[in-house]
């Protein structure tokens, strides 16, 4: 086919495979030495990797134990209430979707498209449990659907899923003397559902805390400003399995004698104010890199001191320190893993513990921790996922 | 309330700065400043950098703290008291010379947010108010476009059209134009012309002398933290009195 408009200079076409695979790979004889060399090792590693995953490994505790590593020892009979939080989750999520869109969409999909194949495994599982989880893509269906009513609006929401962290919480510790929802002691948490717990209250409590933290450190209030900076640096100064066992082991020792504070409590403290400390100086880089010109315009144009932070300095500074924020929730949740050294049954105690639970599979360390650091990369790489579109999102107007 | 510290003044002053003093540490900024503003005058106050201008017009809306003297705006003593401070600035506009406007709002929303803040107008007035200003400063069709994306001048009518939002008495003008290209800095220069016809008291510190001889009333020549001279633009550029105004205006008018 021929064209006229010989004139129009067009970008050149981009070269067929080939030639692509000649200028990037083959360009030299020692190009072309090392990428065999590359492609040879990568064939061995693979298939190494790959004939061991699917043949040599023995998966038996991974798949005979898929409760514990869930939910730890949580009663059977009250598992309802974690089958109501992913219920929560899930309309929640298809809320969002329609909602907000974007990023959310891919979270809302993944989730459910995740459990909808958890619902199919061939493994001996209940039909009521089954039944569950195939509730779930139906209930992001149904809040997608609602999603289109009025209530559809972005502050309904965000309400929403504030409401269903309160509610997480109540349902798991439940309420002494009702009787269809008895008390759980959180001695019986555990597993993937603490990790969660105390990853998510450690994000949720930390970022405010760590907000008038850093706040507090710019303050003009001598007393304000000494107590938040040593309180940061003396938190930032401590390894976190020593302000753990602090809490766990030294703190009970000053509280006079009958005053007991649950042990996840006290771990969830401990993490949520190591977590706060490292915030506060996050947050401080961006308070800092605001202009001063921004807190000029905001006070001139009538705002008080409030207002000027509240609506000018932190949506701007949090937005220059998402990335770090982000890093540090990750962290964070893998930082739960410490709680195993209090005795907390998180998601690696379980793991030992299953390999523990049975003599045959003793040797199968390999295996479960591998499952393990999976389970954990999923979650980590689904965070700085959501970072970067959250970055991609916000980057609108950018100066 | 503000009303209690409203002090005798004639009815036609609107500033009035008394021996107003100022040091950065031990850098006499102000050395004893005294200057009376009427109502609806447009004055402009020039001189070399560093001579002091923009921290005075920076003490009328407090943005600096004087240590002496006293500033009296539309009848309110500037002092400690954060009330009087947040009255003052409810009456004052500023505009700034690298603009101030907050990157991560909308030119609509840079406009409307102090007048639902700090006057608790409901959003739908403070809408109508912004776009009508908008059209005033000849953008109408950028509100919903974030700052980042407009061009300096742009971004300048927008700073002046938040600043009128607020539905100051007075507007301080701080270098406006000194960060804009050339060819932007008559669309603000319009505008601040037509914001000084309509009867608008303003203080402008600006090298701009072609804006100063046709909108001002009155003209400061402000040197070494005080004002040396002051008149009528007319006799300011046709007859200086003092040495260093024929110097400064030899520099600034042949260049």
């Amino acid at each position: 086919m021929s064209t006229n408009s010989a004139a129009v200079i067009r970008p050149p076409s981009p070269p067929g495979l080939v030639r692509w695979l000649k200028k990037n790979l083959f360009s030299t004889w020692y190009d072309a030495l090392l990428t065999i060399l590359a492609i040879a090792l990568l064939y061995f590693v693979l298939k190494g990797a790959l004939s061991w995953v699917l043949f040599t490994a023995n998966w038996a505790p991974v798949i005979n134990s898929p409760k514990l590593f869930a939910v730890g020892q949580y009663p059977p009979k009250q598992l309802w209430r974690v089958g109501t939080i992913l219920f929560m989750v899930s309309f929640l999520f298809g809320l969002s979707w329609r909602v907000w869109g974007g990023t959310v969409r891919t979270f809302a999909l993944t989730l459910a498209v995740a459990l909808g194949i958890v619902a199919l495994l061939p493994i001996s599982m209940e039909l009521k449990l089954r039944l569950g989880f195939l509730a779930n893509p139906i209930l992001t269906f149904i809040g997608y659907q609602v999603g289109r009513t009025p209530i559809g609006k972005s502050r309904w929401v965000a309400l929403g899923w504030l409401l269903s962290f309160v509610l997480t919480i109540l349902l798991l510790v439940g309420i002494e003397g009702v009787s269809w929802l008895p008390k759980v002691e959180t001695g019986l948490w555990g597993g993937l559902l603490l990790t969660f717990l105390l990853a998510l209250v450690g994000i949720v409590a930390s970022f405010p805390i760590g907000v008038l933290l850093a706040l507090g450190r710019q303050s003009k209030l001598p007393v304000l400003k000494g107590f938040c900076v040593l309180f940061i640096e003396i938190v930032r100064g401590v390894p976190l399995v020593t302000i753990l066992f602090m809490a766990s082991i030294i703190l009970p020792l000053f509280l006079p004698g009958g005053v007991r504070i649950d042990r996840v409590l006290r771990a969830m403290v401990g993490m949520t104010l190591f977590a706060a400390a490292y915030m506060a100086e996050n947050i401080r880089g961006g308070l800092q890199a605001i202009p001063r010109g921004q807190i000029e315009a905001a006070k001139a144009v009538g705002l008080n001191n409030f207002q000027t932070m509240g609506l000018i300095v932190l949506p701007q500074a949090l937005r220059l320190v998402i990335p770090t924020i982000v890093g540090q929730f990750i962290a964070l949740f893998m930082d739960t893993t410490l709680a195993a050294i209090v005795g907390l049954l998180e998601l690696l105690a379980i793991g030992r513990a299953v390999l523990e639970s049975n003599v045959e599979w003793k040797l199968l360390n390999m295996e479960v921790y591998l499952f393990i650091a999976v389970i954990f990369w999923v979650f980590n790489y689904a965070m700085s996922y959501a970072s970067r579109r959250l970055e991609v999102a916000l980057g609108v107007g950018e100066r | 309330m503000a009303e209690a510290n409203r002090t005798h003044l004639s009815a036609d002053d609107i500033i009035i700065c008394r021996d107003v003093h100022k040091w950065f540490d031990d850098f006499h900024v102000l050395q004893g400043v005294s200057l009376t503003i009427k109502r609806q005058e447009v004055v402009v106050i020039c001189g070399p950098s560093g001579s002091g201008k923009s921290t005075l017009i920076r003490t009328i809306n407090r943005l600096e703290e004087h240590q002496r003297g006293d500033i009296i705006v539309d009848g309110i003593e500037l002092s400690h008291d954060i009330r009087n401070i947040e009255a003052v600035r409810r009456e004052v506009g500023m505009v700034f010379q690298q603009f101030n406007l907050f990157p991560h709002l909308t030119v609509l929303q840079n406009v409307t947010l102090a007048p639902i803040w700090a006057r608790k107008w409901p959003k739908e007035k403070a809408e109508e108010t912004a776009i009508q200003l908008l059209e005033r400063v000849g953008i109408p069709e950028q509100a919903h476009k974030y700052p980042g994306q407009l061009s300096g001048g742009q971004q300048q009518r927008v700073a002046i059209a938040r600043a009128l939002a607020m539905q100051p008495k007075i507007m301080l003008f701080d270098e406006p134009t000194s960060a804009l290209d050339p060819e932007m800095i008559k669309e603000v220069l319009d505008v601040m012309r037509e914001l000084a016809r309509s009867g608008m008291t303003m203080i402008v510190v600006t090298h701009e002398m072609g804006f100063a001889r046709e909108a001002a009333h009155r003209i400061v020549f402000f040197d070494a933290g005080n004002i040396v001279e002051q008149n009528t633009p007319e006799e300011f550029f046709a007859n200086p009195k003092e040495e260093r105004t024929k110097l400064f205006l030899s520099q600034i008018l042949t260049h």
